[in-house]
């Protein structure tokens, strides 16, 4: 019975995931639409947009190779098994057990691999100037990922999320100053791998900063769909990321029947909706950086992230 | 020896005579090589055989109790002796696979091998399995100066050209001062032992200041093998300049051999007994070797130079992992030490697979592109379809992607780094945290740098007429590069089964058991508070894509048509450049400018001067980039200096007196007897 539930909250997972990504983009555009004054398009557009993307034919580059067939459905792939391993409204699903935060970084690193081979297989200049900032910043913000796993892990035990969640719903460990330094550490590497303002700007294309628009530009039809809806879903993981560890209230163990599950649902809801709403408030209150402040941006988080490993030693060795 | 790991009895171990004939084939098909250089390839032939007989000779050691045996050889009063203990069999299996692919490339190249290389290339095998077998400090010399030796032959190979005979010649310095400093360990510590036999090194393991004399030493003797900070400055240099397939094992087998050596050593025959300290210069060093090595490969132009600074990332994982592991034993956590052993074994055997594949492939593109150059390759996926496509996997997992085989070995350092604050005093614990940092940083880059070489080999528009014409690899050398990408796949899902292939190769470098952490589908440290499931993963991804496949069949069937590519609207070339304006896709410096300006200034020195012309001169704007590894300015320019200033004092002796002459002779003579009478009494 407990596998059962424990299998049916990973589908309901994974379908709630799939179904939201869209949404959510949706619903940060249209937060900020109204924040400038706009009316904003109807939340609903990013899966417009992608049903549209699908009937359209795809044009491939003359010059372009099979990896520019293949990459979208890698990308996508690899941030789904991602997905899967960060809990939404419940704890303890199926793959539970091997929810790690290095593997999750692994997956993602993965898509990260084959969006700047598909920007640089078309030759154009756009694609290859994306994909080596993409990975330079990715080379600030993995060690910063790192240093939170770390103090996640000293004060759970395991850098397993749904440990981790575990560990800090009881609460027992109360408010804690390294928790808030790795929660900074973590929103700034969210920011940076979700290609957010003030990193990037998801809403420009054709400017010279632009780091994740230019890998896909030569991409179209349903390609560009693929592109548009793995980058939707790496956001909705980064905030349910946030969301599971840093507050991990009100998630449903999976045993708990489908009642616990719908608080969890609502409690998840709350949680995503506010995490949208911060950032947009904060993407409209905050400039775009220049490409080589963002280095200084992710070493900060790399700095929080030792700070708090650092506040952990120091108040584990006073215990 | 037998005490400790209960030693087969019988004198003359079938699989020891086995290894010997193996070796004395090497020999004689290395002399048959010098005498008839037509024999290229049944030289490859009996080189391959030999590589199949160590993978089945270690496959053997790993599962059988340890053998040992006396050669009736060896200088007065030192027989030569072999032992295959688990540890060994595990690196003579790394040995053996990455020596089966290096040959049958080298068989595919047969007819145009030249004769130093044909003689060579068995010779350079046969040195590096006798070290891995030896059973005494003396056999464990011969065999990695042997090693040495005939590597440096092969470097030598194409000594037409003064940068390769300039690399040869430092590879040359390096080898002599790793030769020397392992021959003074081995002494200092045989001196206090009382033999030369690794059971006697054993059973007497240094203590106080000579503990820190010979860590000081191997260090610097194996270190400087396997290209660990600061002695690493000759391995971009020489690792190409090797032809080939003589890369693919100097880069995949020789680090290994050091690395070997510093396990059996500092390690296996140091026993438990050293103090904390023991561990955190293999740590450190091999840290700062992952990231520096991984930042050069990031920003190198050169597909070989790339891939050995990737090697000098890999190798600083290794090394890390193994000083993590000597941390953890001397702070009695058990389980951790066999995990971060794990780890350096597991990936020392991953990156064999995978680095050897790699030199190959960057042979394949050598051969068929004409160019080791970045700025001269590029669109090679067309014309080279196979090569492409072992060289995406190969390249893949040394960006440490799941589910391929870079990635578990990372993972598992990863975890043992994670657990290592519960390692005592604070600045342990800080040091360790940077690791951490260190390691991952390592791996970013290393990501980068790969993705860097994979797109601007394989993908985009050729950047030169060479490239566009270039021809597939023979079906010989493609199928070692698909060995090694399937070899690359096979341990990137099987982990858990080869940890515990690896366990008494564990249990014999630190004493601990590994197999409760290693499951069959599954890696658990910890007591499985988490886990990493590598089977599962690709099941997943696997189904994934083909979900995805099939709904995109389904709801989207139009079928994709080409277009001239979009750039932004760029102009299309003009019809001279049949392959588009080469100046309109990324080169090879300016992939790299992103990382060169954030990392590259402080590491390694790196420079942009922009040198604008006067408004209304015609001159052109210049960009000027460059870094260099600081061991070059910080350590051998120095060296070189004093290098000269001593040459410079020996050239007075030539014009002293006949009186002065005289006087230094019997002074020499004095302080000689002097000498002899100290040590008399």
């Amino acid at each position: 019975m407990a596998a059962f539930a424990a299998l049916l909250t990973q589908i309901l997972h994974l379908a709630l995931l799939l179904v939201l990504a869209p949404l959510l983009v949706g619903v940060v555009r249209w937060l900020k639409a109204r924040l400038l004054g706009r009316r904003g398009a109807s939340p609903l557009q990013p899966w417009r947009d992608m049903r549209k993307l699908l009937l359209k034919r795809p044009i491939i580059a003359e010059s372009a190779s099979v990896v520019t067939l293949a990459a979208p459905y890698v990308a996508v792939a690899a941030t789904v098994v991602a997905a899967l391993l960060v809990p939404s409204f419940t704890r303890g699903m199926a793959l539970a057990p091997v929810a790690d935060l290095l593997v999750l970084a692994g997956c993602l690193a993965l898509a990260r691999g084959a969006l700047a081979l598909a920007g640089m297989d078309a030759g154009t200049p756009f694609g290859g100037l994306g994909a080596a900032r993409e990975m330079a910043f990715a080379a600030l913000a993995e060690p910063a990922l790192l240093l939170v796993a770390l103090c996640c892990a000293i004060l759970a035990g395991s850098s397993n999320i749904d440990a981790i969640a575990a560990v800090f719903a009881e609460g027992a460990l109360g408010i804690r100053v390294s928790l808030a330094l790795a929660l900074a550490a973590l929103v700034a590497v969210a920011l940076a791998e979700n290609a957010r303002i003030p990193v990037d700007n998801p809403a420009t294309h054709l400017e010279l900063t632009m780091v994740h628009e230019a890998m896909i530009l030569e991409a179209s039809g349903r390609h560009l769909a693929l592109w548009e809806y793995q980058a939707a879903l790496a956001l909705t993981l980064w905030l349910s990321l946030l969301a599971a560890i840093f507050v991990p209230f009100g998630m449903a163990p999976a045993a708990s029947g489908p009642i616990g599950w719908l608080v969890g649902l609502a409690a998840y809801a709350a949680k995503i909706g506010a995490l949208a709403l911060l950032l947009a408030v904060f993407e409209s209150a905050i400039a775009k950086m220049r490409v080589f402040r963002v280095p200084e941006f992710l070493g900060a988080a790399l700095l929080l992230g030792l700070l708090g490993a650092l506040f952990l030693f120091v108040s584990t060795g006073l215990l | 020896m037998g005490a400790i790991l209960g030693v087969n009895e019988d004198s003359h171990p079938p699989v020891l005579i086995l290894f010997t004939c193996l070796l004395a084939g090497l020999v004689v098909a290395g002399l048959a090589g010098a005498l008839w250089p037509k024999a290229g390839r049944g030289v490859a032939c009996v080189c391959l055989l030999a590589a199949l007989g160590f993978v089945a000779i270690a496959l053997f050691g790993l599962l059988r109790a340890p053998s040992a045996m006396v050669l009736p050889i060896g200088p007065p009063g030192q027989a030569l002796s072999l032992v295959l203990d688990p540890l060994a069999a595990w690196f003579l299996l790394i040995l053996g696979l990455s020596a089966a692919a290096a040959s049958l490339y080298a068989l595919a190249d047969a007819a145009h091998a030249a004769p130093r290389v044909v003689a060579g290339f068995p010779l350079f095998v046969a040195g590096m399995a006798l070290s891995l077998l030896a059973g005494d400090g003396v056999t464990l010399l011969l065999g990695f100066e042997a090693m040495s030796l005939a590597s440096w032959v092969l470097v030598g190979y194409g000594h037409a050209d003064a940068a390769n005979r300039q690399a040869a010649r430092l590879y040359l310095c390096f080898a002599l001062l790793s030769g020397l400093c392992l021959a003074a360990a081995l002494a200092l510590w045989a001196a206090s032992a009382g033999g030369i036999g690794l059971d006697v090194l054993r059973a007497a393991p240094p203590d106080g200041w000579r503990a820190a004399v010979i860590l000081a030493l191997v260090l610097a003797g194996a270190g400087s093998k396997a290209g660990l900070v600061p002695l690493h400055g000759w391995l971009p240099l020489a690792h190409p300049a090797a032809p080939g397939h003589v890369s693919a094992l100097m880069s995949s087998a020789m680090v290994k051999v050091a690395i070997y050596v510093m396990a059996r050593l500092l390690l296996d025959c140091a026993g438990p007994a050293q103090p904390l300290w023991w561990g955190v210069p293999l740590l450190a060093l091999g840290a700062a070797s992952a990231v520096l090595g991984a930042l050069r490969a990031a920003l190198e132009e050169d597909t070989k130079v790339i891939l050995a600074c990737s090697t000098i990332e890999n190798v600083g994982l290794i090394v890390a992992a193994l000083g993590l592991a000597a941390i953890f034993r001397a702070a009695d956590l058990g389980a951790l030490a066999a995990l971060a052993t794990g780890a350096a074994l597991l990936h020392a055997l991953a990156h064999s697979v995978f680095k050897a594949g790699l030199f190959l492939a960057a042979a394949a593109v050598l051969t068929g592109a004409g160019s080791r150059r970045l700025d001269s390759l590029g669109g090679l996926i067309h014309a080279m379809p196979a090569t492409a496509a072992c060289a995406g996997v190969l390249a893949a997992a040394a960006a440490a992607l799941p589910p391929l085989s870079g990635f578990a070995g990372e993972w598992l350092l990863v975890q043992s780094l994670l657990a290592g604050w519960r390692i005592g005093p604070l600045p342990m614990q800080v040091g360790l945290a940077a690791a951490v940092a260190l390691v991952g940083l390592a791996a970013a880059l290393a990501a980068a740098a790969m993705v860097r070489l994979y797109g601007l080999v394989f993908l985009g528009r050729p950047r030169g007429p060479r490239s566009a014409a270039a021809r597939e690899a023979p079906p010989l050398a493609r199928a070692a590069l698909i060995g090694c990408a399937g070899l690359t796949v096979l341990i990137g899902l099987a982990p858990g089964p080869l940890l515990r292939l690896a366990e008494e190769a564990v249990r014999t470098a630190v004493r601990q058991n590994i197999a409760d952490q290693a499951q069959l589908f599954l890696l658990a440290p910890g007591g499985g508070a988490t886990a990493y499931a590598a089977p599962l993963l690709a099941l997943l991804l696997a189904a994934g894509i083909a979900a995805l496949y099939l709904g995109m069949r389904r709801y989207s069937p139009a079928e994709p048509v080409l277009g001239p590519a979009w750039g932004c609207g760029f102009l299309p070339a003009p019809p001279e450049l049949p392959f588009g304006d080469p100046l309109a896709q990324p080169s090879a410096a300016g992939f790299g400018q992103p990382l060169r300006r954030m990392l590259g200034s402080s590491v390694l020195g790196a420079r942009e001067v922009v040198t604008m012309p006067e408004p209304g001169d015609p001159a052109p704007a210049r960009l000027e980039a460059g870094f260099a590894d600081p061991v070059f300015a910080g350590l051998l320019a120095p060296l070189a200096a004093l290098r000269d200033w001593l040459a410079d004092r020996a050239e007075r002796l030539r014009d002293m007196s006949l009186r002065r002459c005289l006087s230094l002779s019997f002074g020499t003579l004095v302080a000689l007897l002097a000498l002899l009478a100290w040590l008399e009494t």
